[in-house]
């Protein structure tokens, strides 16, 4: 026998897990009591957002399952903006939360809230343990669901006196006993015969990947796929690191504000090969105009993809190493004629020519943010762990930072949440210490969770903040510029924090630049110096992000 | 064209994708875990993706453990194929079929308490025997039928007692089973 708390311990190390982000309250209480024993290293966060946006940045950067914890009520509630994150993003996480003691459940109990049902849109599955006994069978579970097919969040509410009983412990293992949950992976071979002998006829494809690539851990097998053949590649903003850039093959991002390149390339394309991405509404553009020309072979292994936004011509169901693997080899044996695609590819070219991605730099001491990008893929060697938040920076970032592997670029894709980038730095770093890990934000997003340097701090994590600081929402600054008549209405930052004291106020290393001739220079001291570090890099301030499809626009009516 | 074991390639005109509204009725029986909860999950998907349930019947099934859900919906509205992908992705939805229409057999069951007047009294009990219903309770100016048949047998008894007075209505929504093979 032993407690259930500690029953719950044993199960998360029985999963595998060696960290979890955090914060005590009152209903989990007994089980902070087991964490003083535990066998994994738990992160105390500054506010519950930010630990379940660590357990984010912790699975995306590694692969593995991210854990949060949080106490009841406001605990639980604020780990919403997380858990919807990670549902759109498909990031395997798992949730647990204090709940109130069972008695009070539905009386409108001291920190009581219904975050079962609170988070019942943004969640793959959750759980509510109604029985001590269920709880190692219950993370198992939980486990499961959020690691396999296509990964998302998890919610384990655990309430206060059912985690105090006593329980007989015996680990959980194998297939749970989920009679609803049969994810397939293996793709349809005769579907993909089919896909293969399509695009061996196509004159004009294009191969468009996503996240899916990246969760799968199929990069290796898309590189291979596409290299069978001169096969022109894209990704979206999820899939960044699934092909190496950059890449003779590689026409850049796709999407409102991905390369003219890849988005005419789709306008123009015969077949589109869509591997793990979900013709999100930041990639067609006006959905009616999105590829007029083009057939369309999607591979996902959530079938509710297939069809969603679009019809698909040729569906194929399942992972994508496997569904890869297995075209790449029907594709070659087919022998397909490379000749076929000259003409597509000097078409490709002629827009690579004529619209590389481009900005204007300043001849005097003003930072571009598009230099500061580069900056840091020199600084870095381009080969750092770079977390973003959300707006132009992020972008940017998408465009200027050439992502050579999978699982470097850890960006809130689907939500965008401000906030993303520090909290999911320092998860990365947690999974990866070893590696340098570089959070990209703009001064409206680190704002938001900028409490979470206390956690660096306190937890000595070695993460280092570039922030690309134009004291503006940016991005909203500019839709109002190009899409509201100038009408600024609350996207200036006004009087800001003094971003390096106040690193150094939370025990960081505060550094500041505000001349391009020492960006260089600053971002070596800032990578090289121990301990966290922030640097505030001070850019123009009403830089547009181009080129851009407009809103509801299509994809050849980019502008800029 | 490029069938699968065939060597030639596959002509990208000859692809087509499959329409995504069927443009009938679909009578879609769920099977799912019988554990508090999961109506609120599948309700809440129909809500957040925009999906209009027509009917909605929840009971028991043969196994405790599993309880059967009878959805109805206008498959000219919405694309049941995404609605079935949707649900199935539920981790306590155990089974969804769409009910083929020759395949089924759907009943509803519906009360109705209509003015009857001693002078029209007589026409609706005769409209009573003609659809087969019961007459479950009586006041001296009304009548209480219950009727049982498929959706569109419920519908025409409506329009014939509508006239006279409809006080009350209330209908169960379609539950539905498969036909047996004669032979089975």
């Amino acid at each position: 026998m032993m407690r259930a708390a500690d029953a719950l311990c044993e199960a998360l190390t029985n999963e595998g897990v060696e960290h979890v982000f955090g914060i005590p309250g009152g209903a989990n209480l007994p089980l902070y009591d087991a964490i003083y024993d535990a066998k994994f290293q738990h992160i105390q966060a500054r506010h519950e957002q930010g630990a379940g946006h660590m357990a984010e940045g912790y699975a995306k950067a590694s692969g593995r399952v991210g854990v949060a914890l949080a106490t009841s009520g406001p605990g639980a509630t604020n780990l919403v903006t997380p858990i919807a994150d990670a549902m759109m993003d498909s990031v395997p996480t798992v949730f647990i939360t204090g709940q109130v003691r069972t008695d009070l459940i539905g009386t409108d109990g001291f920190q009581e809230a219904d975050v079962v049902g609170i988070t019942l849109p943004v969640v793959k599955h959750s759980l509510l343990v109604t029985d001590p006994r269920q709880i190692p069978d219950y993370i198992h579970k939980a486990f499961h669901i959020a690691s396999t097919g296509r990964p998302g969040p998890v919610l384990v509410d655990v309430p206060q006196d059912l985690i105090r009983a006593d329980i007989d412990y015996t680990p959980a293992t194998g297939s749970p006993a989920l009679p609803g949950y049969k994810p397939s992976t293996d793709g349809n071979i005769k579907q993909i015969r089919i896909a293969a002998k399509a695009l061996a006829n196509s004159k004009r494809p294009v191969i468009y990947g996503g996240g899916g690539i990246i969760n799968a851990n199929a990069s290796e097998e898309f590189r291979e796929f596409c290299r069978t053949d001169e096969l022109p590649v894209t990704l979206t903003v999820m899939g960044l690191g699934a092909f190496p850039a950059p890449d003779e093959q590689w026409l850049g991002m796709l999407g409102m504000h991905g390369t003219r390149t890849a988005n005419y390339a789709m306008d123009e394309a015969d077949l589109i090969v869509c591997v793990g991405a979900r013709f999100d509404d930041r990639i067609t553009g006006k959905l009616s105009e999105f590829a007029p020309r083009a057939k369309f072979v999607h591979i996902d292994i959530d079938p509710a993809e297939i069809g969603k936004n679009l019809p698909a011509h040729i569906p194929i169901v399942g992972d994508a190493k496997d569904v890869l693997t297995k075209l790449a080899r029907e594709y070659a044996a087919l022998n397909p004629e490379p000749a076929r695609l000259g003409e597509w590819w000097s078409r490709i070219r002629g827009w690579q020519s004529e619209h590389p991605l481009r900005y204007e730099d300043s001849s005097d001491s003003e930072i571009k943010p598009q230099f500061m990008v580069e900056a840091m893929y020199e600084a870095t060697g381009g080969d750092a762990i770079i977390t973003s938040d959300v707006g132009q920076h992020q972008m940017w970032a998408a465009q200027y930072y050439h992502f050579a592997k999978p699982r470097r670029w850890l960006n809130s894709g689907g939500l965008g949440t401000m906030g993303f980038g520090l909290p999911s730095a320092i998860g990365a770093k947690v999974a990866c210490p070893d590696e340098t890990v570089v959070g990209l934000s703009g001064d409206g997003s680190l704002i938001m969770t900028c409490q979470e340097m206390a956690t660096a701090a306190r937890h000595d994590i070695p993460v280092k903040i570039f922030l690309m600081n134009n004291g503006h929402f940016g991005m909203v600054r500019q839709w109002q510029e190009l899409f509201w008549e100038k009408r600024y209405s609350s996207v200036e930052m006004g009087p800001s924090p003094d971003w390096s004291k106040l690193a150094d106020a939370f025990g960081w290393t505060g550094m500041r630049c505000d001349a391009k001739g020492d960006l260089r220079e600053s971002m070596k001291t800032a990578l090289e110096t121990e301990g966290p570090v922030l640097l505030d890099v001070h850019v123009t301030q009403d830089e547009n992000c181009y080129p851009m499809i407009p809103a509801g626009a299509a994809a050849r009516d980019m502008v800029g | 064209m490029g069938e699968p074991g065939t060597p030639e390639l596959v002509k990208l005109e000859d692809l087509e994708a499959g329409s995504a509204l069927t443009g009938r009725k679909h009578i879609l029986s769920l099977m799912v875990e019988n554990k508090p909860g999961v109506l609120a999950r599948i309700a809440g998907l129909f809500s957040r993706r925009g999906f209009n349930i027509d009917t909605l019947a929840v009971g028991p099934t043969e196994d405790p453990d599993v309880s059967r859900v009878t959805l109805t919906l206008d498959g000219a509205v919405h694309p049941i194929d995404q609605v079935t992908k949707q649900l199935h992705k539920l981790i306590n939805v155990i089974k969804i079929r769409d009910m083929e229409p020759n395949g089924t057999v759907a009943r509803e069951m519906a009360l109705f308490r209509v003015n009857a007047a001693v002078e029209n009294r007589g026409e609706i009990m005769q409209f009573a025997e003609i659809f087969n219903a019961n007459i479950v309770d009586v006041s001296r100016r009304t009548l209480t039928i219950e009727v049982t048949g498929s959706q569109d047998k419920i519908d025409s008894f409506e329009r014939m007692v509508r006239p006279h007075g409809l006080i009350e209505m209330a209908r169960t929504g379609e539950v539905a089973i498969t036909k047996s093979r004669p032979d089975a």
